[in-house]
């Protein structure tokens, strides 16, 4: 690209282009796609087998928790879930948040947030699970 | 750069239903993201005790827990329905107008079924 050409005339793309992409775009864009189709049978499954178990109280609640069909799969759908979630909100983030600072603290913020309720989900199945 | 032609915007455009589903499908993600710390917020409930249960299960099973409930059932069935959209197009499919616009329909659709089936469950 010449350096004549006076930059306000010239369009974010014609900027960008020639530098090739910033690499880790197709990484975030199929670990969204993927999260999303194992993520759908597994939430399909716990819908219907809560559903078919029922949990009105405090006994079939835990009990259909730490049944290892559904505590099982509850584990990794909260681990793909909260991927999938982050992901998802950081593009909403970049697309919507335009001064630094705050772009910056949410996209922290929906890291920690993700992946702290994702732990915390896990820490509940697993002791429900174990009866402690 | 504020002199600059600028690309059509919302206001030029006819209003066309893949607009909804298109930020629907955000705001619908966005909603889903409270959900599932919501289910986190059930789940840590139920591992503390039966007294910590309880109280979860009654603010759920208020007027507002239940709205809340039906927001999310509305939400799963659409951001699912144009989700499964989403990854039809990804493998090249269902881009002309007609077919585009049927499927907006199809998931603003099973939105509506996924709040009414909710609300049918805890009204």
């Amino acid at each position: 690209m010449s350096q004549s050409q006076p930059s306000q005339f010239r369009t974010p793309l014609s900027r960008a282009r020639g530098l090739g992409s910033a690499q880790s775009g197709l990484k975030h864009w199929i670990k969204q796609r993927l999260t999303a189709m194992v993520a759908l049978p597994l939430l399909v499954w716990l819908l219907y087998a809560l559903v078919a178990h029922g949990v009105d109280s405090y006994a079939t609640a835990r009990a259909w928790v730490s049944a290892p069909q559904h505590a099982i799969p509850l584990l990794l759908a909260l681990v793909l879930v909260f991927t999938h979630a982050a992901l998802g909100l950081q593009v909403v983030i970049e697309d919507y948040i335009h001064k630094p600072l705050s772009k910056i603290i949410l996209l922290v913020l929906n890291v920690l947030v993700a992946a702290l309720a994702a732990f915390a989900g896990i820490f509940a199945v697993l002791r429900l699970s174990f009866g402690v | 750069m504020s002199q600059r032609p600028l690309s059509p915007h919302l206001q030029v455009w006819r209003w066309h239903v893949t607009m909804l589903s298109s930020i629907l499908h955000r705001a619908s993600g966005v909603a889903l993201y409270g959900l599932a710390l919501l289910a986190v917020g059930w789940l840590l409930a139920l591992s503390m005790g039966p007294t910590t249960f309880a109280g979860v299960q009654t603010v759920l099973g208020s007027v507002l827990g239940k709205l809340i409930l039906v927001a999310a059932g509305g939400a799963v069935g659409y951001h699912v329905t144009n989700g499964i959209r989403h990854l039809v197009w990804d493998a090249g499919h269902g881009f002309t107008p007609k077919v585009a616009s049927m499927a907006s329909w199809i998931s603003l659709i099973m939105g509506v079924v996924g709040a009414a089936w909710v609300a049918g469950r805890v009204f």
